[in-house]
């Protein structure tokens, strides 16, 4: 059924590597890594082509460096945007010689755009919040007549966010709760116990009507069980029962130490290179290239993409490499710019775009935060708070009801994440408490710091956005990137929809923290435009090639096929038609294994 | 985007160091029209680049192995002085300055960042401004001066400042440094043992807080899980 080479597969030169292969992957993140996985696991020949360097987290996260061992105690910096432990290697809000522009100099009419150039992209720091969206985040526009339903629903997606979770391993609770889907028997792990101002927010944030809940991350409460999981996963086939079997046991339980953005040497979270790549790998069908920039996807006379083109980083030298199915995963923008630039005479618009609609509607996350000093979280007790590495529960947005029924002012919902607790001090100072505004200093100070230590609370909002005419990117007509490539030109607009959430967050977490016994020093302002975060920055970009039910009103069809070019499938969050206020990791994960089955079933068939 | 980490930096430096100048001019008010923490003749400002994208987080960093620092000996002897009045030693921990606070101070504004670099400016003008005001008054370096004329001078600058009045700025920059030095302090391994952070440790089992403190706060009916 497959062809390809037939040796051990690893990592290639552009000199290695095969002329041809069954899939290339672009991109090895969320998408590209379970598309890989799932793929080689099945037999499938796969190159992965990922633009930024290799990155081995066994060897390279820095688990236990306090922030004083590193320059500016950690502190952020543009060179590292989350801080200097941060796992994300050669990027940020900017990319050395890959630049983006924005059409408008108003900035609330601007998109930041955060990449990785790093084998396992963006899964290496991410916050590792796997929440499913639920049903009526698939038929959004039948729900309120806003924005687009998929041509999927939540039961065409359910049994892979099941095999999913099983894989990555997930924690978190069923609660039974409206549009915030239970997982079945044996698909997570049990949730951390919760910290004290966790605790205290759950119980405070039931007298305004809030609920608060395990929350579901990416995080090995336990070790995964290695007996029961491989065959539900990949029945019928031993080979990769056996690999991942394997695999499984050489992932430890969480130490409780460490935060998950520096990523894990011990493998007790997901991240693709952790988790995805080493059973892909050990298939033997897996090779990865390394330091590729994929250029354009190239269509043979009779309009199929014949593999990819791609720069060697390295040298700046053009390579070209086959396959019969090509899978872009290199995340939803970055996909946007790669078929816009496959230009040719069947595609002189880009590539898959004959409905003029690749990098229409981009959408990111709702986010608006206040914080809060809480009395009686002040003077605790010696006790260490690190737990696991993230967030042990949030709040699951709770006004469903109200909404539909129009009295809130904005149509979708959010979830709230707040953090609290002891954490490993760095380069923000203390709280301590400047009385009447005078600078507080010498003896005293010290006892201060340590009484507030722990007493504060931040609350995020994380809402959804819905997609809109004025938000999307296009190729700029002028700049290109230091190899000659064309890059993308952003627009950007939030609607009311958005704003108003924006300032509903902020009344919500202002009541909470006086419902915990804690002093606003601030109202909340009541304008959402001046506190929603700009597009982009909660780095939850989706859209651009949306799936749909028709050719002329999406990008590609219900499973994630270019509608114009059959070899050629998009998998990572491009596809989203709507951006609940889920976090889409989990999502493009779970559209990612569905997309490869298609893919694997096509090529069985023959018609790819 | 721009890349901050190049382009208008050696520009930005110059600004702020004839800023910082002319400011500490001013605040002397002739009656010193010398610089005696150099800090006019220091390094060219902040050097460009700083560590990078791709830096060796496994590697132990000491200030001033990224990029060079500013602070000549007596500006240092300043700043350590004003560390140790912001956090002198008590019965459970040491001061800011056997720390080496006053040299993560000299790291932060000496990184070639734009967070940094308007600190810089704030640290450097407040540095020379206490320095002047100690010349002027006591006849001495600020590091130089009684334990009482330090003091008086720290209680000027520490209540708030109304916009526009002569203390405006050496109240936003005492705030400024006591905040770093509450930072730099309380994340060394002295520092934050003395604060209370005893994570960073591999544990077999996450316990969740102490059940007393839970029973204390009337928490006990939330722990479901």
């Amino acid at each position: 059924m497959f062809r390809g080479p037939d040796t051990l597969m690893a990592f290639v030169t552009p000199s290695t590597a095969a002329e041809s292969y069954d899939v290339i992957v672009v991109g090895s993140g969320a998408a590209g890594g379970q598309a890989a996985y799932t793929l080689t696991m099945e037999g499938a020949k796969v190159l992965m082509v990922e633009a930024g360097r290799n990155y081995d987290p066994r060897t390279e996260t820095p688990m236990f460096q306090t922030n004083n061992m590193a320059p500016l105690r950690a502190a952020a910096t543009p060179d590292k945007p989350y801080g200097y432990y941060d796992a994300t290697v050669g990027g940020g809000w900017d990319v050395p010689g890959e630049p983006y522009t924005n059409a408008s100099d108003d900035e609330s009419r601007q998109f930041m755009w955060y990449r990785a150039r790093m084998l396992g992209g963006r899964t290496n720091h991410w916050a590792r919040h796997a929440l499913r969206n639920g049903p009526y985040d698939f038929k959004p526009k039948s729900r309120d007549g806003l924005g687009f339903d998929w041509p999927i629903s939540y039961e065409d997606v359910a049994p892979y966010y099941d095999k999913v979770e099983m894989l990555i391993g997930v924690y978190g609770t069923n609660d039974g709760l409206e549009n915030t889907p239970d997982s079945p028997e044996g698909c997570l792990l049990p949730p951390p116990k919760a910290r004290i101002g966790e605790l205290l927010a759950r119980q405070r944030g039931r007298r305004i009507g809030v609920p608060v809940i395990p929350i579901r991350r990416a995080v090995l409460t336990r070790p995964l069980n290695h007996r029961s999981i491989p065959p539900k996963l990949h029945p019928g086939n031993p080979k990769a029962q056996r690999i991942l079997a394997e695999d499984m046991q050489n992932r430890a339980a969480c130490f409780w130490a460490t935060s998950c953005g520096r990523g894990c040497a011990i493998r007790a979270n997901y991240q693709s290179t952790t988790v995805h790549l080493p059973p892909a790998l050990a298939t033997g069908n897996l090779d990865i290239l390394v330091g590729a920039m994929v250029r354009e996807v190239p269509l043979d006379a009779v309009g199929r993409a014949t593999g990819v083109v791609y720069i060697d980083k390295a040298t700046g030298s053009e390579h070209r490499v086959g396959a019969r199915v090509v899978v872009l995963a290199a995340s939803a923008c970055e996909t946007v710019r790669l078929m816009l630039n496959s230009k040719s005479g069947r595609c002189p618009n880009g590539l898959g775009n004959s409905s003029g609609l690749v990098g229409k509607y981009i959408m990111d996350t709702v986010g608006a935060g206040w914080g809060g000093q809480i009395p009686l979280l002040e003077d605790l007790p010696l006790h260490n708070e690190d737990g696991a590495g993230g967030l042990h529960v949030y709040s699951p947005w709770w006004l469903y009801k109200e909404q539909l029924a129009g009295k809130l002012g904005f149509a979708r919902g959010y979830h709230v994440e707040f953090g609290t607790g002891r954490g490993m001090p760095g380069a923000n100072a203390p709280y301590v408490h400047d009385e009447g505004g005078r600078t507080r200093f010498g003896p005293g100070l010290k006892e201060d710091a340590r009484r507030y230590y722990g007493s504060q609370i931040f609350f995020s909002g994380r809402g959804e956005m819905i997609p809109n005419e004025d938000s999307y990117c296009e190729i700029d007509p002028k700049a290109v990137d230091k190899w000659g490539v064309p890059v993308l030109r952003f627009h950007w607009k939030w609607s009311e929809h958005e704003t108003r959430q924006a300032a509903h967050m902020q009344r919500t977490f202002a009541d909470w923290v006086e419902a915990m016994g804690g002093v606003n020093r601030r109202k909340p302002e009541g304008d959402g435009g001046k506190v929603i975060e700009p597009g982009g920055k909660v780095i939850h970009e989706v859209g651009g090639t949306i799936m749909g039910a028709e050719a002329s009103k999406s990008v590609t069809n219900s499973w994630s096929q270019t509608w114009d070019v059959r070899n050629v499938y998009v998998a990572d969050g491009g596809v989203f038609a709507s951006n609940a206020d889920k976090n889409p990791t989990l999502t493009i994960m779970a559209l990612a294994w569905r997309t490869a089955d298609r893919i694997l079933d096509e090529m069985r068939r023959g018609n790819v | 985007m721009s890349d901050p980490g190049s382009g208008s930096h050696p520009l930005a430096a110059r600004m702020d160091r004839r800023l910082a100048i002319k400011w500490m001019l001013a605040a002397s008010a002739g009656a010193l029209l010398v610089d005696p923490l150099g800090l006019s003749a220091a390094a060219p400002g902040p050097a460009p680049g700083g560590y990078g994208k791709d830096p060796d987080l496994l590697k132990e960093h000491k200030p001033g192995d990224y990029w060079p620092l500013t602070f000549s000996e007596g500006a240092r002897r300043d700043v350590a002085a004003l560390c140790n009045l912001i956090i002198p030693m008590d019965d459970r921990s040491p001061s800011a300055s056997s720390l080496g606070v006053h040299d993560f101070i000299d790291e932060w504004v000496s990184a070639p960042y734009p967070a940094q670099a308007k600190d810089r400016t704030i640290i450097l003008e407040g540095l020379a401004w206490v320095d002047a005001q100690s010349r002027r008054r006591f006849g001495v370096a600020f590091s130089d001066a009684s334990p009482e004329e330090r003091l008086s001078l720290c209680g000027e600058m520490a209540p708030e400042a109304p916009a526009g009045s002569e203390l405006e700025r050496p109240s936003r920059f005492f705030r400024r440094f006591r905040n770093l030095t509450l930072a730099g302090f309380f994340s060394t391994p002295v520092g934050m043992k003395d604060l209370g952070y005893v994570g960073n440790v591999p544990l077999p089992r996450f316990e969740g807080p102490p059940a007393d403190l839970v029973e204390r706060l009337g928490l006990t009916g939330e722990v479901t899980w």
